[in-house]
């Protein structure tokens, strides 16, 4: 230990030179949001830096002119209201342009394009695994094409995490019990760090990974892999046979349980009057607490408790199946309907059928 | 008096954390809600609100002997408080032993058979039923305890005209723990009974 | 020969005569002794994480970094900043600046310093036995279900110094209120006071909430009842909404004794009044009003309601608003004032450029885009560092050198306290400000690994804190040494303006012969008296 301790500020100092060279000082900006959040932050910068120079410089120029000399009195000044509203309001002024302008960049933030690509992230501790509409899963890496935005859907299976890539300057908290979003837009080609940014446990520094922006041509190469197990849909159909959903929920006419065809986003009536959105947390909450929210002219207690026996990764394959029952219109996010650039499905059919021949 | 004041404030701060817990819960699980309010006994926590006010006019009688001086009546008046609440202490206990014995209490083995799809939610606010009457009930045991200080003090004749601060502060004390109650009782009791 | 003369600390002898005290001063003296253990200890954990940030991949294991950033939080916040200005330097000074003998409750004053001792006994158990990992915050649910470290023991040694803090702020509002001398208006009372005073608000308004946070989350750990598991359909984001409705004021009640004790060093050393004496005193209470509304930002990405978050992120922006006339209003105060470059002022002048940096960095935390930009990051513990610790500690060791002579009769070497004042000026720079930089690079906070090209910054950073950390070293030192052989200090060393000033150093125990009456406003440096040359110090 002691000669760690010997070692170890000379070991570091001797690094430095060396990493000083292509010391970082500022992140990459890599997204359509970056740009903009940047300006804020040069703004805040400059505005911030003038302040300091102007406090620092004041008191020095005060301290030096006004240092005590002998025979020289001080003057009692009581005040000054006028002085102290402007130096009050004017400051406040450009907060006001701070606040608003940050309150616009987030207000855009909350609100992803109706083409966005999505894809499903499920953090648990200590590791983020990926999901993608066609199937494809990952761990800790997430692909995405250049200039495509992309909203990622998240959930936590066990504690709250915080899923950040500083390149695009978006973060969104994970909370476990809720679904949690953020969108972005890549605009250079690279590969950025994902950190988890909200401590979980023990390897919380190790829970990070790699977003690759990857252009038209490298991104359909990519994609062209294709999920051996199906699209997320397709794996949600499974599921849904294999739980006994299909026993209850038939799809083409009514039986003890609400229709799912046609039901993603659409208002549902509850029983105790109220009206809810059918989305995607209305349908993860149905699913794994079915007695939160029953559907009015339906009973409590019919639908099994699937809490514990379906993960966080099985809930979004099944909610992609079942968004795949409603008819394809703007409105709705379908896992088959993607763009062709973010799944190429004709490789993908062609790797499909290429399958059986061999 | 100042200093109890500022205390009091404390202690609604203190209780108001957990009716903001409350609050929030009830909104949003108002099915669960609804459900366990067949448990809350209106007739026992309307005699226990009963007795406290019973025990706060009590104690201002009380507050008020000491101001005149009248030492018999205060010591009367401050046995007759000290009995009105262990009255409603022991309605408490009657109440919690009745939880217990249909398995309401969480966490020492938590069952809800009578609508077994509101098990989760009827385990957190049962916990915040137990919380908020537990808290309420720790602060009176804590202004028993303060009572009989002030009766040892008044049979020793400590009180007077001159002399009667503590009385009023302690009286103010039990005044704010029956306040608390008066928000306790609509609140968890009587709300939801009829939905 | 001068005859050894009685005061507080020599009028009575023995453990009992101290342990057993009721007199403000000797509890602010047991205080002082305590907090700054705590922040020895607090500061050591520091010293040690910072080593294995040398490192990108880390020295030490995950859990004992994660075990030692805990505890340095929870020690530095809730056993030495939250008690440290209000319980020794304002215990010591609110009686005797507002013309009483005592506090309101002396008793109850003793008892708060007992309750703290208890707090800090389980939280030094909690340290010794392993440690707490879940960060001073203590998530849910983390803490309540995950975390398999010493989270009720460390939970309960909050909850109890909780109550500590709520005792000192009930009495210091009904001492201001019921005990100030014939003549001491609110309008006469040095600003100290009202800073000090606006704290106890604070405290007695904000702790509770703590104290039921806490609670709850122990019964949750112990009896898993479900109230911020999600599942059983508990909420853990009602807990980060309880916790920080607390710990947002919190912070507040690390800043403003802070901001008291610079009003009055200012005003000494520039021989003035200060400078918007009204807007000084107002924004106090400002501050403390306000804080209690602006917990939310603390949560913006957590999926609060847009307008939720608008609405926080405005409040916040206001609540910047009175400080930001305090820094002004003392700038002002040295226009046409008479400055000398002593300790106290130098700390001064330290805690205007930090505290103005730290606080110009909490503005970019206001704006919604720029904390989702920063949240979690390093760009977090810097800001708070600069308003807490380039703020409230500078101001504390201000404070401390200022009121030294007071307290103790004693003077501190000057050459030695201003060479400290710079070492810890510089390192407290390099310290923190890399730290601003790594944290916009995106680097998170509470990791004991990190990627490699963030090492430079790193080992920036850890050389600062070598630094810093042996500039808090130096004035423990000093201070030690001042008591039994530092020059004696006459009543009034500093020439300066205020009822301690007019009585001996150290006080006696009952601080007046006879209570005084005030007939002059506060800072009545016009006065021919403190236009006398300063006192020699008595040798």
């Amino acid at each position: 230990m002691l000669d760690l301790a010997l070692n170890l500020p000379l070991h570091s100092a001797l690094n430095v030179p060396l990493i000083l060279a292509d010391l970082p000082l500022f992140p990459p900006a890599a997204s359509a949001q970056a740009g903009p959040i940047d300006e804020l932050y040069w703004f805040e910068v400059i505005v911030s830096a003038i302040m300091t120079v102007l406090i620092f410089a004041a008191v020095a120029f005060f301290a030096w002119k006004y240092r005590r000399r002998p025979g020289v009195r001080a003057v009692q000044i009581e005040g000054s209201t006028g002085l102290e509203l402007t130096w009050s309001i004017l400051p406040f002024l450009v907060m006001l342009v701070m606040f608003w302008w940050g309150a616009k960049l987030y207000y855009a933030a909350q609100n992803p394009p109706l083409d966005a690509a999505e894809v499903f992230v499920t953090g648990k501790q200590w590791m983020w695994k990926i999901q993608y509409a066609d199937g494809t899963r990952e761990i800790n890496t997430l692909h995405v094409a250049l200039n495509q935005p992309v909203k990622l859907t998240m959930a936590s299976e066990d504690v709250i995490h915080s899923f950040s890539i500083p390149a695009f300057r978006v973060r969104h908290d994970v909370v476990p019990g809720t679904y949690d979003s953020l969108w972005f837009t890549p605009t250079k080609v690279g590969r950025y760090h994902i950190f988890c940014t909200e401590y979980c446990g023990n390897q919380h520094a190790q829970m990070g990974g790699w977003v690759e922006v990857l252009d038209e041509r490298a991104y359909a190469n990519w994609a062209s892999g294709g999920g051996g197990e199906g699209s997320l849909s397709e794996q949600g159909q499974k599921l849904f046979a294999q739980n006994g959903c299909s026993t209850c929920h038939l799809l083409d006419q009514q039986g003890r349980c609400p229709i799912l065809r046609g039901l993603y986003n659409k208002p549902v009536q509850l029983r105790d009057g109220s009206t809810v959105m059918a989305n995607d947390a209305y349908l993860r909450e149905s699913i794994l607490d079915a007695n939160a929210k029953i559907v009015s002219g339906f009973d409590a207690d019919v639908m099994p408790n699937f809490k514990g026996q379906l993960s966080e990764e099985n809930v979004i394959q099944l909610i992609a199946y079942i968004k795949s029952l409603s008819p394809a219109t703007p409105a709705t996010q379908q896992g088959s309907q993607q763009p062709a650039v973010v799944v190429a499905p004709r490789a993908r059919a062609a790797g499909a059928a290429a399958q059986p021949q061999q | 008096m100042l200093g109890m004041w500022t205390f009091l404030i404390t202690e609604v701060l203190f209780f108001g954390g957990m009716f903001g817990a409350y609050a929030v819960y009830r909104n949003m699980y108002p099915g669960a809600f609804a459900s366990t309010s067949r448990y809350m006994d209106v007739v026992l926590g309307g005699t226990n609100t009963a007795v406290l006010i019973c025990s706060s006019l009590t104690m201002v009688l009380a507050v008020r002997a000491a101001q005149l001086s009248k030492r018999k009546d205060l010591i009367l008046f401050l046995i007759l408080t000290m009995i009105f609440g262990s009255a409603f202490l022991g309605v408490k206990a009657f109440e919690y032993h009745s939880k217990w014995v249909e398995h309401l209490v969480p966490g020492f083995g938590f069952q809800y058979e009578h609508a077994p799809e509101y098990l989760h939610p009827a385990q957190l606010l049962f916990f915040l039923y137990f919380c908020m009457t537990g808290m309420h009930a720790i602060h009176m045991i804590v202004g028993l305890g303060l009572l009989t200080y002030l009766l040892v003090q008044a049979v020793r004749n400590q009180y007077n005209e001159y002399y009667f601060a503590p009385v009023e502060m302690i009286g103010l004390y039990w005044h704010f723990v029956d306040v608390v109650w008066i928000f306790l009782f609509p609140l968890l009791y009587l709300i939801g009974q009829r939905h | 020969m001068a005859t050894e003369e009685t005061h507080y600390l020599n009028a009575t002898h023995g453990w009992k005569s101290w342990l057993l005290t009721t007199d403000h001063k000797r509890i602010a003296m047991l205080y002082l002794i305590s907090i700054t253990l705590m922040f020895f200890v607090g500061g050591t954990m520091a010293v040690l994480f910072r080593i294995n940030l040398l490192q990108p991949e880390g020295i030490f294991s995950a859990e004992t970094y994660n075990r030692l950033f805990s505890m340095h939080g929870i020690v530095m916040v809730f056993f030495f900043l939250v008690p440290s200005i209000p319980a020794t330097l304002a215990n010591f000074l609110i009686p005797i600046m507002i013309g009483a003998k005592d506090l309101a409750f002396p008793r109850i004053n003793l008892l708060s310093w007992y309750i703290y001792i208890i707090g800090a006994v389980f939280a030094m158990f909690a340290i010794i036995r392993g440690g707490v990992d879940t960060g001073w915050t203590f998530y849910a649910p983390y803490s309540s279900t995950y975390s398999n470290s010493y989270v009720l023991t460390a939970a309960m040694g909050v909850f109890i110094a909780g109550f500590s803090s709520i005792l000192t702020g009930l009495n210091f509002i009904v001492t201001v209120h019921k005990m100030r001398a014939p003549g001491m208006t609110w309008s006469r009372l040095p600003l100290f006071v009202w800073a000090n005073y606006a704290t106890g608000l604070i405290q007695v308004l904000g702790t509770p909430v703590l104290a039921i946070t806490v609670l709850l989350l122990a019964f949750e750990r112990i009896a898993h009842v479900g109230i911020f598991d999600p599942n059983i359909g508990g909420d853990p984001i009602l807990f980060q909404h309880l916790f920080w409705f607390y710990s947002h004021p919190a912070v507040y009640i690390m800043i403003l004794p802070g901001m008291g004790v610079i009003s009055e060093i200012v005003a000494c050393f520039s021989r003035k009044r200060p400078f918007g004496y009204n807007f000084i005193a107002f924004s106090s209470m400002g501050i403390a009003v306000l804080s209690f509304v602006v917990w939310g930002h603390h949560m913006f990405v957590t999926g609060e309601a847009m307008y939720t978050s608008v609405a926080f992120s405005f409040l916040s922006f206001m609540v910047a608003v009175p400080s930001a006339i305090k820094v002004f209003n003392w700038t002002a105060t040295m226009y046409k004032g008479s400055v000398s470059f002593d300790t106290p002022m130098l700390y001064a002048f330290g805690f205007i450029g930090l505290f103005t940096i730290g606080g110009l960095t909490g503005l970019f935390l206001a704006a919604l885009a720029t904390d989702v930009a920063t949240h979690g990051t390093y760009f977090i513990v810097a800001h708070f560092h600069y308003v807490m610790v380039g703020g409230m500690v500078m101001a504390f060791l201000g404070g401390l050198h200022f009121w030294w002579p007071k307290i103790t009769g004693r003077m501190y070497p000057e050459a030695w306290s201003k060479f400290a004042c710079m070492i810890i000026f510089i390192g407290f720079n390099l310290t923190f400000f890399p730290q601003f930089i790594l944290g916009y690079l995106g680097m998170p906070r509470r990791y004991h690994a990190y990627p490699p090209e963030f090492q430079a910054l790193n080992v920036l950073s850890t050389a600062g804190a070598s630094i810093l950390g042996i500039g808090y070293l130096i004035p423990m030192i000093y201070f030690a040494w001042s008591i039994k052989f530092g020059p004696k200090a006459s009543a009034n060393p500093w020439n300066a303006a205020g009822l301690e000033w007019q009585i001996a150093s150290p006080p006696t125990t009952f601080n007046f012969d006879e209570t005084p009456t005030v007939t002059e406003e506060a800072y009545d440096y016009d006065g021919a008296r403190y236009y006398e040359p300063m006192e020699e110090v008595v040798g």
